[in-house]
């Protein structure tokens, strides 16, 4: 069975499963209670769960810190830092202690906190409410990183996130929230952590994107010139990566342009062509191309649309690809 | 065994002006009439750009939007107090305050229209602080960088009940203890963080009393009083000038939503709002002002039209503003000196679009990616 649903409704649904499983889950952070988050994500989940949804204060590094502490003895943290920008307020808890309890401890105390946060522009938001910092969480050992693109694979990788014993950071795109219904398995569904799939099969050019990229990716190859033939890998845990998948596209394809929104420089892209470089590179028949955003500050909404690849660039980079 | 007391402490209420509009002359600042007529203008004028503001947000020609209604008194009580050279640091709902400061109206404007043209600074005023209670450190490093210069200036920073609970703020209060910084800090307790009232931040009973685990000295005023703000906080102003922070919290009331993105009808009661609408900061200093004769129908009205009108056209001069965004200067003020791989993004970028051309925000923003967004938009910040 499936039903049409929302991206955020399917993290809502996914949330709400997860904690009738497992009494051990616990939601808290700013205004998820009693408003259900800015976003809705938590939505009626105080109503259900009374004992096991908190507003917390206004305080971002309390909200990861207190995780460590309730990780480590017994709950599931699961907390929502109400935009991105604001990790940061608490990102020494994560890098110092949630990320690095397991191997300090060797492996006798492990923080199984999922952090939800939504990220990404494309909603005319304040600033800093738009910025895409996965490749900052990829670079912290000990944390998983992922980013859902679809209203499916939001609720299989949220339950992942949620079992999964160690800290997963789990960015969620804003622009995709509301952006259509899609079908959604209902009750239990799981998409394993770590797995890319490829979301369209072709022979030409491999494409690698994730989260909001994913659908001006589609979109770009939907208007493409009819002879373009590209494969399209959704990679979905940015990290830990599955280099594997995107290998054995390229090594089919001989071509690959990959699509970030983050700023280029030391953007996953980089990491992305280091390892095609160090296990596929003979097979490469072009400079694998990158569609990014630009090395400046996320602007304000009157430049984003500016600043943020569209179908239109990553055609252009898929061209680029081609041509070579 | 050894029992005795160590610290006590208490906190000071202040009110100049009373809900039944009388006054205190003790407390009272001493302030002339024009003085006194110009507060109620620029109350006036912060009001009724806060109510454009949103209606143009509900048309789609603005971005989100944080009025202050209902902060008005807290906001020109205080910035008033502070010298024109001295740093103001706000939060992100100082409205009123820069109004007050003499900030232009279409600066303003831009800011929500999402062009960086809006946070452009001249005159002694810190960009908006986006994130919560991380600007308060700004205002201490300003203000210890006059106590180590010897200059006799502070500097005010803004905050909220909710930005209260970050370690921040905290940090902010206590290195200016320790550094004698010469800086003053005006929390605004509005009783709401979004949905978070105020009692569920802190277990405190005051804001104020935060200033008492840093050493430094915390006063409560009412804020919807402009008089008593002003004392108070011109008085706290002259305690950091010495070297001696103040933490000063101002309690009043957030009237409206917290944003235009957000509908406060889930989390609070219509009775609530009702009794804060009956302490409204503009009725209380307007019957006050009526008394003393310095107003009548005929000034309202005047004040009024003159306010429409200079809102008018800071709202026309924005639109024009924004007819004119180059998208290409995104690139232009990271660093002081560009990097060869910014000039060569730049280039990228002017050679994809065709020259960085002009091009509005409603132009530039397409797709069924952003129709979708613009969905969400409704429900975030
Ligand atoms: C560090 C950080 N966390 C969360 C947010 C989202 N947010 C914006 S305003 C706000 C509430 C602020 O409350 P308060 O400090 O009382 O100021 P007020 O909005 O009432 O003026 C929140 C949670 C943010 N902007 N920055």
């Amino acid at each position: 069975m499936a039903n049409e649903i929302r991206m955020v409704e399917a993290i809502q649904q996914a949330l709400d499963e997860e904690m009738a499983r497992d009494e051990s889950v616990l939601v808290y952070g700013e205004d998820v209670g009693v408003s259900g988050g800015v976003f809705r994500a938590t939505k009626e989940l105080r109503e259900s769960y009374p004992d096991r949804v908190y507003d917390t204060p206004l305080a971002e590094s309390a909200i990861l810190g207190l995780g460590v502490g309730l990780g480590a003895t017994g709950y599931t943290p699961v907390t929502e830092i109400q935009f991105a920008s604001f990790a940061y307020q608490g990102f020494h808890q994560l890098v110092q202690h949630a990320t690095r309890l397991r191997s300090r401890t060797r492996g006798t105390l492990g923080v199984p906190m999922t952090v939800r946060t939504p990220y990404g522009g494309g909603i005319r938001a304040l600033e800093l409410h738009s910025e895409s910092f996965e490749a900052g969480y990829a670079h912290v050992p000990g944390l998983k990183t992922v980013v859902p693109s679809n209203a499916a694979d939001a609720k299989g990788l949220l339950t992942s996130a949620v079992r999964d014993p160690d800290p997963v950071m789990f960015l969620e795109p804003t622009s995709r929230y509301r952006a259509s219904r899609e079908a959604v398995p209902e009750g239990e569904h799981t998409v394993p952590l770590g797995e890319a799939e490829v979301v369209r099969e072709g022979a030409d050019v491999t494409v690698v994107a994730w989260g909001a990229m994913l659908a001006e990716t589609l979109s770009a190859v939907g208007r493409g010139d009819a002879d373009v033939d590209a494969e399209v890998i959704d990679l979905r845990t940015v990290s830990p990566m599955d280099s594997e998948t995107v290998l054995d596209s390229v090594r089919k394809t001989g071509r690959c342009v990959v699509v970030h929104e983050a700023p280029r420089t030391a953007g996953l892209a980089a990491e992305i062509i280091a390892r095609i470089n160090d296990d596929a590179l003979y097979y490469l028949e072009a400079p694998v191309e990158r569609v990014t955003g630009y090395d400046v500050p996320f602007p304000l909404f009157a430049r984003e649309d500016a600043y943020r690849p569209d179908a239109e660039r990553i055609r252009r980079g898929i061209e680029r690809a081609l041509s070579a | 065994m050894t029992r005795e007391q160590v610290a006590e402490f208490s906190i000071e209420y202040v009110q100049a002006l009373d809900e039944e509009a009388n006054l205190d002359e003790a407390v009272a600042p001493d302030l002339d009439d024009e003085q006194l007529l110009e507060f109620y203008r620029l109350m006036r004028l912060a009001r009724r750009l806060d109510e454009r503001a949103v209606a143009l947000q509900r048309r789609g020609e603005l971005g989100t939007y944080a009025p202050g209604v209902g902060q008005e008194a807290a906001q020109v009580g205080s910035a008033t107090a502070l010298a024109p050279e001295e740093w103001l640091v706000p939060s992100f709902r100082e409205g009123a305050a820069l109004l007050a400061r003499g900030a232009p109206i279409h600066r303003l404007l831009w800011y929500s229209m999402g062009m960086e043209e809006g946070a452009e600074v001249d005159g002694a005023n810190f960009p908006p602080s986006i994130p919560v209670g991380s600007q308060p450190l700004h205002a201490t490093g300003i203000g210890w960088g006059k106590e180590i210069a010897g200059e006799e200036e502070a500097a005010m920073v803004y905050f909220g009940d909710g930005a209260t609970s970050q370690g921040d703020v905290y940090e902010a209060m206590n290195v200016a203890g320790a550094l004698d910084a010469h800086v003053v800090f005006l929390c605004q307790n509005n009783q709401w963080a979004i949905s978070t009232p105020r009692a569920s931040q802190t277990r405190a009973g005051t804001i104020a009393q935060k200033a008492v685990a840093a050493g430094i000295e915390g006063v409560q005023v009412d804020g919807n009083d402009p008089l008593g703000v002003h004392a108070v906080t011109r008085d706290a102003l002259e305690s950091a000038r010495g070297g001696d922070p103040v933490l000063v919290e101002a309690l009043t009331y957030r009237r409206s939503m917290h944003t235009t993105s957000d509908d406060p009808r889930v989390y609070r009661t219509e009775e609530e709002e009702a009794e804060w609408e009956a302490r409204d900061p503009i009725a209380r200093f307007e019957r006050y002002l009526r008394a003393e004769g310095l107003l009548d129908d005929e000034r309202i009205a005047d004040i009024a039209e003159e306010v429409e009108g200079a809102i008018a056209d800071e709202i026309d001069r924005a639109k024009e503003g924004q007819k004119r965004v180059v998208p290409a200067e995104m690139f232009d003020y990271v660093y002081a000196e560009p990097t060869s791989e910014l000039r060569r993004q730049k280039a990228e970028f002017e050679r994809e679009t065709g020259g960085g051309e002009t091009t509005t925000p409603e132009e530039g923003s397409s797709g069924d990616e952003r129709a979708g967004g613009g969905e969400v938009s409704g429900r975030g910040e």
